[in-house]
């Protein structure tokens, strides 16, 4: 029968897009399809970590190996996205001796440089760590913008003539027989890209194959063909400060343990984390003790932290998984490693292969053995390229290590932007009109603006994670509504209210468990600008009823 | 030595200028001085001066109401002094009365002269807000006065193209959704004489205030008449030009009259977020009453610490103590200062006289108590515009506004509090900041003065 497309990857994470970039390369034609934004699942939801393999080179030197391999890598293929912080991991006096040893030769087993600092050294590097650290040993972690990393496999998948839609629900898998052959899927607005407010529609795509990355959400659609895909999902928070207390990540020297990482991300430092197994991966109780225990735990470390700001927290859902039997008690012990599951293989159902466990460091490797499977089944023999061709962004990335072009910007904002966007700075930047700062927080201007609304249609937050516009201190207070204003007038009034609407929510919802001390004056301060100064909790476009402006003054 | 007054007011806000201005008129020979420390939150206000806008638990419209909470979706009360009568008792408008709502008005009336209007009727007028939608106040900058959306004549929104905060033809289609009773329609321009494209919003009055020369594909011509002929071609019969609040910061009426005169229509400002014109004028007036009614100002001074007197008890009443001095920090120099009757007004969560931590909520200069849940998951509701606890928190006056403790009983007989540091009432919400703000600090600065003599 004839297919609409060649491979249907279902998710559009690090993994989905990593594949559908891969397929797409190798000259297959493919179409990805994600129930939200781009990164809405585990990536966009991770502590921004780019690993050296450090913290694996005790429990799992074959993760750490891979991990350096594909660091190297990342840094060169997606430089715009990443940033060479390096890392310590950090002794506390109580912290065992034996350990560090141990972690020093695993690092050396596996590749990983590794240098051991003194305790004074070690703050010299990092001037806030304890007083009472002894110890640390030094690698090339480093920090990495999952949202653009994952924005950029998917544009560049596009370039390669891949389909990708976002606000593409998958409802059903179309299953005959012992055959996979598509899906149905409910676009939110219609296909191509979001607009609010445009009807739903439902679409049935086939395919010769099916690649199910949805991570986490696996075992929901396996479950649409009665396939039983038993993910782990584990929650753990992250929780961000308002400034980097560190410019290095640290880690913590022992063996496993909560809240034992912070991470330098763009303006902010993440803390993390927490493993806890939740039974749904969109419904599980985000908890006060996890951002306790981050503060608290990690000011053993740093101790500024304890009276520091913190402008949100946010969970992730780690789709965690092992072969049936394993039966490993504790998450933290469950392996990082991915699976493969061949359903023909494994459950006699042809057509569909799902991809489980993984991180997101190794997602391009991944995804290119995942890909090797899939062109083996459909006959295709190009191999990757994946590793050598650099993404959208770091094709030429002079544009980072020489001087940088201000396009008539501020130096702060123009060396912010040329970050964001590498060498895809010029054609973003370049421009005749006025193009003023929209996000003060973070230095986005309206030409980075309208290039993601260019990008992804109405969704103000698949504009802020190309940019992020409204993830500063303000948390949007001060920006979504200028973010939503240059939707006009590409898109309708009606539209961009409820846009600005929807981003206000989203900002909230990490705010919450923000709020005291200075955030907490900040989201007073957001809600008074929202509600008090522009009237939008009750504003009369929104309400049923009519106003009767006759009854009020109309002036002297 | 201690700096000795009558009257010490601590922030210098609308409410505590508000009453230092009281307090002064209540006590003609008293020493009334105020202290502030930080920039005061007028920056961030509109510069409306709003009493009641919504009445808690008022009536929703519809179905999004009921989902959403009750404070979402009602509509605006037109007369807000019938509506403050059905608040509920520990409201601050409820601890002050009706009455003082309406004195205090007309105090703030009185200082305001001819720079506000709304004063010739009870009813509420509707605003034009920036993002297009429109919201009940009482009184309004006289710069907003041609411009409201109560009034049934046809507008042109003027936005520019370098000011991100205001889209002209954005609000001027989100007016029409909103039922406005006349046509808008809105143009984005390029303002002549701006040359950077992030430019605060003080450089576009300054350049309107002192009507610089700039140039213009005719020549060079003054800032004013340069911007008018930029919009005239533009105007389509309209009787009224809007612009965002960047119409002048000293010299505003004279910019309007000039662009009203060239265009041949009336012009106003439509209110802005921070940092406010209108809400800077609005201090300015304010500094300048101070001034003339012979309040001493110190500033850039936080209060750090005070000291209690030893206060008489009698057999019926437990013994209440009194401030004797607050200490401020003067550039690092601890200076006590001593006064007959103090009140405090140091604002909510935005102004820091509301503080907490992961633990409680704490007013931070003499920990007056704040009522909130232990488990601060309790402060808040998840919908972003729901029913906030946080947006209650305050201290909880007496019907003198003097704050009490956690068992009801007084925690100074000498200290009042005045505006979004009294807690029990959301703001936002209701719209009501400026008017709570107002009534408070004129019923505990007269308080205050009458306490002292």
């Amino acid at each position: 029968m004839a297919h609409n497309t060649a491979v249907l990857v279902l998710g559009g994470g690090s993994t989905g897009c990593g594949i559908a970039r891969d397929l797409a390369m190798r000259g297959v034609d493919v179409t990805l399809v994600e129930r939200g934004n781009l990164t809405d699942g585990t990536t966009g939801r991770m502590h921004g970590l780019l690993h050296s393999g450090g913290r694996y080179a005790v429990s799992d030197q074959a993760s750490a190996t891979e991990c350096i391999e594909e660091n190297e890598i990342l840094r060169d293929i997606a430089s715009h996205c990443v940033e060479e912080t390096g890392g310590l991991f950090v002794q506390r006096p109580e912290d065992s001796d034996e350990y560090l040893q141990k972690k020093l030769e695993g690092c050396r087993d596996c590749g990983i440089p590794a240098t051991v600092l003194s305790g004074r050294e070690a703050r010299e590097v990092e001037p806030y760590l304890a007083k009472d650290v002894s110890r640390a040993i030094q690698v090339p972690d480093g920090a990495v913008d999952p949202f653009r990393l994952c924005v950029a496999n998917a544009l560049d998948a596009e370039r390669h003539g891949a389909r990708v839609e976002t606000h593409a629900e998958v409802i059903d898998l179309l299953r005959e027989g012992d055959d996979i052959y598509g899906v149905e899927v409910r676009h939110d607005s219609g296909p191509g890209k979001r607009t609010h407010k445009s009807p739903g529609t439902t679409e049935e795509i086939t395919a010769e194959y099916v690649v199910n990355a949805t991570g986490a959400w696996a075992g929901q659609i396996g479950a649409m063909a009665d396939l039983d895909v038993a993910v782990r999902p584990s929650k753990g928070v992250m929780t961000i400060m308002n400034v980097r207390q560190v410019d290095t990540v640290i880690n913590r020297c022992r063996p496993k343990g909560d809240a034992d990482i912070i991470v330098p991300h763009e303006t902010t430092a993440i803390l993390g984390t927490t493993d806890e197994e939740v039974a749904d991966p969109d419904d599980y109780p985000e908890e006060q003790w996890e951002v306790d225990m981050m503060i608290d735990t990690l000011s053993e470390l740093v101790p500024i932290i304890e009276e520091a700001r913190t402008i949100r927290s946010f969970w992730g859902v780690r789709p965690l998984y092992e072969p049936p039997g394993t039966g490993t008690q504790d998450p933290t012990d469950i392996t990082r490693d991915f699976f493969l599951l061949d359903h023909d293989e494994r459950d006699g159902v042809s057509g569909m292969s799902s991809i489980v466990g993984g991180k997101f460091t190794t997602y391009r490797a991944m995804a290119e053995e995942i890909t090797d499977h899939v062109c083996e089944k459909l006959g295709v023999s190009a191999t990757c390229a994946t590793a050598e061709e650099p993404l959208p962004g770091s094709e030429d990335i002079s544009v980072l290590e020489e001087g940088m072009d201000n396009f008539g910007l501020r130096s702060p904002v123009a060396r912010r932007s040329n970050q964001r966007l590498g060498s895809r700075a010029a054609d973003v930047l370049e421009t005749d009109e006025p193009n003023p700062v929209v996000c003060q927080c973070e230095g986005v201007t309206r030409a980075e603006v309208q290039d993601a609304i260019g990008q992804s249609g109405s969704d103000l937050n698949a504009v802020r994670i190309r940019t992020r516009a409204s993830m500063g201190n303000c948390q949007g207070g001060f920006c979504c509504q200028n973010m939503a204003t240059e939707l006009h007038p590409r898109y309708d009034e009606e539209t961009v209210r409820e846009a600005l609407d929807e981003l206000f929510q989203e900002r909230w919802k990490g705010e919450r468990h923000a709020l005291w001390g200075e955030q907490l004056s900040q989201a007073m301060l957001n809600y008074a600008l929202h509600a008090t100064t522009m009237n939008r909790d009750n504003d009369p476009a929104s309400g049923a009823t009519q106003i009767d402006y006759a009854q009020f003054d109309g002036g002297a | 030595m201690a700096i000795t007054d009558d009257v010490l007011v601590i922030g210098g806000g609308l409410a505590g200028a508000t009453a230092a201005l009281a307090a002064a008129d209540a006590a003609e020979d008293a020493r009334i001085r105020l202290v502030t420390y930080k920039q005061s939150t007028l920056r961030h206000a509109s510069g409306l001066i709003d009493v009641l806008g919504y009445a808690p638990g008022g009536v929703s419209d519809g179905e999004n109401g009921q989902e959403q909470g009750q404070n979402q979706n009602q509509t605006p009360v037109a007369d807000p002094f019938t509506a403050l009568e059905s608040l509920p008792e520990s409201h601050p408008y409820q601890r002050v009365g009706v009455d003082a709502v309406r004195e205090a008005l007309a105090f703030f009336d009185e200082i305001a002269g001819d720079a506000y209007a709304g004063s010739h009727t009870e009813m509420n007028a509707l605003v034009p807000t920036h993002g297009g939608t429109v919201k009940p106040t009482a009184r309004y900058p006289v710069s907003t006065a041609e411009g409201l959306a109560s009034d049934d004549r046809d507008t042109l929104l003027v936005g520019f193209e370098t000011l991100p905060d205001f889209d002209a033809p954005l609000a001027a289609a989100h007016l029409e959704a909103a039922g406005a009773p006349f046509d808008a329609r809105g143009v984005t321009l390029s303002f002549p004489g701006i040359v950077r494209d992030d430019a605060k919003v003080t450089r576009y009055a300054h350049l309107l205030d002192h009507n610089e020369r700039v140039e213009t594909l005719t020549g060079k011509t003054g800032a004013r008449e340069a911007l008018a002929a930029t919009v005239e071609p533009h105007l389509d019969g309209e009787s009224r030009v809007g612009f965002p609040a960047v119409l002048g910061d000293d010299h505003p009426a004279a910019v309007r009259e000039t662009l009203s005169d060239a265009l041949g229509a009336d012009t106003f400002e439509v209110p802005m977020g921070p940092p406010s014109l209108p809400g800077l004028r609005l201090e300015d007036l304010l500094y300048d009453a101070l001034e003339s009614a012979g309040v001493r100002v110190t500033s850039g001074v936080p209060v750090v610490d005070y000291e209690t007197a030893v206060a008489d008890s009698t057999a019926d009443e437990p013994a209440t103590a009194a401030i004797d001095h607050v200490v401020v920090d003067r550039n690092g120099a601890e200076i006590p200062h001593e006064a007959d009757q103090y009140v405090l007004a140091t604002g909510g969560l935005v102004g820091k006289g509301v503080e907490s931590n992961r633990e409680r909520v704490t007013e931070g200069i003499f920990d007056c108590y704040v009522p909130h849940a232990t488990d601060r998951y309790d402060w808040f509701v998840d919908d972003v515009f729901g029913e906030q606890p946080y947006a209650r928190f305050g201290v909880v006056p007496d019907e003198d506004l003097r704050p009490l403790d956690a068992d009801g009983n007084l925690e100074f007989s000498n200290l009042r509090a005045a505006g979004s540091v009294l807690g029990g009432y959301d703001y936002a919400a209701e719209k009501s900041g400026a008017g709570v703000s107002l009534a408070t600090g004129y019923v505990a600065g007269t308080r205050a003065g009458e306490g002292c003599q």
